[in-house]
């Protein structure tokens, strides 16, 4: 990697999303508060209250509505910007198909919780990965450098000619958001040039159009390939612009990335901040001679299937690591790569740990790849 | 992405939209998009005009439509004026254009919220006394004793006093209209096009179908709901209260017509005894006593 003398600042994940949020320069913003995104929210009101953020900030009462006054903003021409967690998610699930639906680029960071009842704070990806089939692109930051640098490519992608869709930057709720590291940030000028002023608007008052109008069932299913054909397109997309985003910054990106997976005969599959525990557990494995590697899913929509085929094809058998469930299915992440992987013979073992917060460590990463190595993992495995 | 274009530019709503027959509607949308002028948006939550708005192969409206999940429409009216300001553009004016139920009961939160925030929205509740887009189910706006599909034995509770509730959140206009007064109505328009703010405008906009009577007599049924002073036309400014149009000399009740003149044409009441008739007929006459505190302020 190419190392370059830049300014480095030490931010929490919350502040690291609200700096790169600041230098995309949205014109609205709408945040309802919730824990664990909430000093996000601080922070982005702390910037317009300033000036150094010149946008309308929009403190609506629900995130139902923070959604829609994004999407009302995003449909009259401005770059908008909105986050939330967890029952806010959910609470704004009908405006995130809207908007994904009628396919408007916004941008959203979801500070990952797990859901209630029971009633919790701490870190899941059930919420996250709940908004799977929303016509949202949808992405996890594994640290906080990544949530920095991915919440500046989300506005990039989103507001490409060739997609046109709204992005989810999904990153680990108190694991991330609340965790200071030390974040290299771009020069402004740098991301002005990265991402140019937005170029989309459906209000027209010289050729007045109606959007989102009732569609007949022909019109609708046509609607609903076009977003599937989007969807297939935002990949080389999404790789186009990770690809400039190395440029300037130096530091590379792909729909999923491959930690020491290209030999190995057993690789972990997981997405998000414990990742970065995975790999540790990688490293101690292949220092006892064990051949182990880590596939990390960046992008979770559009799915990665053909990467993730060709990184596995040599693989002896996958064990992934879920922190959300399909109550009567089994790990998300688990079936998805089962279908990825359908027809290749290799045995995936799926692992569900970490729900509402529950402490992982390497050693639990460790200890699953030794089980399964010496025939002891089961196919289904919940850390308890 | 689904969006349909305007193939000609007219001043007002087509003709042959997909209104039921006797529907006002259309009238009370070509006043509003008259007043409102070319650089106006219409914001559309669920409801009967989602369907006369026409579907993704024509629009009947000269100005843009933007269409609206349920609760969604004053905080997508929000997003589109602070968007609109933003980029400089302070003249075109965004609105608000909902049903009873997705403004006084899914959408309450939302418009109490923009209302609160005093939003520069104009908001307009066309008001048919309940869902009639799914097919005549009660709302929190519709009357007491009034039948519907979920209360066949007439409604039990008073209707939501949605005016007032929007008059207390102190934005700047509240106004009452009818179809049988378009003058009236359109000049509450054109006062409320004026101010900045939030504006709400409660328009009572009978039903056919829904209040069960012909469709010949809409406007008929519009006026006496008027003249019977069951729907005062007021509106108040800057919380300053002032009675307009034919309802400035209905003060006094003996130039009120009998309630019953009103519920006697529609199916809806058929069914209520006298003891339910005189129940309305006391809440009308507590409505005025309430009118007049205003007015003596």
């Amino acid at each position: 990697m190419q190392v370059l003398k830049r300014k480095s600042l030490a931010l929490v994940g919350n502040h690291a999303v609200a700096y790169a949020v600041k230098q995309a320069k949205p014109q609205v913003l709408s945040v309802f508060p919730i824990t664990p995104q909430t000093t996000m929210l601080e922070k982005l009101a702390e910037y317009v209250s300033k000036g150094e953020l010149k946008a309308e900030m929009i403190r609506v009462e629900s995130e139902h509505s923070a959604m829609a006054a994004v999407y009302g903003a995003a449909v009259a021409g401005s770059r908008v910007f909105t986050a939330t967690s967890s029952q806010g998610l959910l609470y704004m699930t009908e405006m995130i198909y809207w908007a994904g639906g009628q396919r408007v680029p916004i941008v959203a960071a979801i500070a990952t919780r797990a859901l209630a009842e029971p009633w919790t704070i701490w870190d899941d990806h059930q919420d996250f990965i709940s908004k799977r089939d929303a016509i949202w692109i949808q992405m996890m930051a594994e640290n906080v450098q990544e949530a920095y640098d991915m919440t500046l490519q989300a506005f990039k992608i989103s507001e490409d000619q060739r997609v046109i869709m709204p992005v989810m930057m999904g990153f680990d709720g108190f694991i991330l958001t609340h965790t200071m590291e030390r974040v290299e940030v771009l020069e402004d000028s740098e991301v002005d040039s990265f991402l140019p002023p937005r170029q989309f608007n459906l209000i027209d008052f010289s050729d007045p159009v109606g959007v989102g109008p009732i569609a007949t069932p022909d019109e609708y299913i046509k609607i609903r390939y076009e977003a599937k054909k989007a969807m297939e397109r935002s990949k080389d997309v999404i790789r186009d612009i990770m690809k400039e985003y190395e440029k300037i910054s130096g530091r590379k990106y792909d729909l999923v990335e491959c930690y020491k997976c290209e030999d190995a005969d057993y690789v972990i599959v997981s997405m998000g901040a414990w990742s970065s525990d995975g790999k540790v557990a990688v490293d101690r494995l292949r220092n006892n001679g064990e051949k182990v590697g880590l596939l990390k899913i960046r992008v979770f929509r559009p799915f990665p299937k053909e990467e993730i085929r060709e990184k596995l094809k040599d693989v002896k058998a996958v064990v992934t690591f879920d922190r959300a469930y399909s109550f009567g299915s089994g790990g998300i992440l688990a079936n998805e790569i089962k279908s990825a992987l359908y027809g290749n013979n290799i045995p995936v073992h799926s692992v569900i740990a970490g729900l509402g917060g529950k402490d992982v460590r390497p050693l639990h990463f460790q200890n699953v790849i030794e089980d399964l190595i010496s025939g002891k993992l089961e196919e289904e495995r919940w850390i308890l | 992405m689904s969006l349909i274009t305007n193939p000609r530019r007219i001043p007002k709503l087509y003709r042959g939209n997909a209104a039921c027959p006797g529907c006002p509607i259309p009238k009370e949308l070509d006043i509003l998009i008259e007043e409102l002028g070319e650089k106006a948006v219409l914001v559309v939550p669920a409801s009967c005009t989602t369907v006369i708005m026409g579907d993704t192969t024509g629009m009947p409206s000269t100005i843009p439509v933007v269409h609206s999940a349920f609760a969604a429409a004053s905080p997508i009216a929000s997003g589109i004026v602070r968007s609109l300001r933003m980029k400089g553009d302070n003249d075109s004016i965004v609105a608000v254009w909902a049903g009873d139920g997705g403004t006084a009961d899914i959408g309450f939160s939302a418009i109490s919220g923009s209302a609160e925030r005093n939003e520069d929205i104009l908001y307009v509740c066309y008001d048919n006394e309940a869902y009639m887009n799914t097919g005549i189910q009660r709302s929190s706006l519709t009357p007491k004793g009034a039948w519907t599909t979920t209360t066949p034995e007439g409604k039990r509770e008073f209707k939501k006093p949605m005016p007032f509730i929007m008059a207390e959140h102190k934005i700047p206009y509240v106004a009452t209209a009818s179809v049988a007064y378009p003058f009236d109505y359109q000049n509450k328009v054109k006062k409320a096009k004026q101010i900045k703010g939030f504006r709400y405008v409660h328009l009572l906009s009978p039903c056919p179908p829904g209040w069960r009577f012909d469709s010949s007599l809409t406007i008929e049924i519009a006026k006496l709901a008027v003249e019977t002073g069951i729907w005062p036309l007021f509106e108040i400014e800057n919380g300053e209260f002032r009675l307009t149009s034919i309802s400035k000399t209905l003060i006094d009740k003996k130039n009120r017509k009998p309630v019953t003149e009103y519920l006697k044409l529609q199916g809806r009441f058929s069914k209520l005894n006298e003891k339910e008739i005189k129940e309305i007929e006391d809440s009308v006459d507590e409505l005025w006593e309430e009118i007049k505190s205003y007015i003596k302020q």
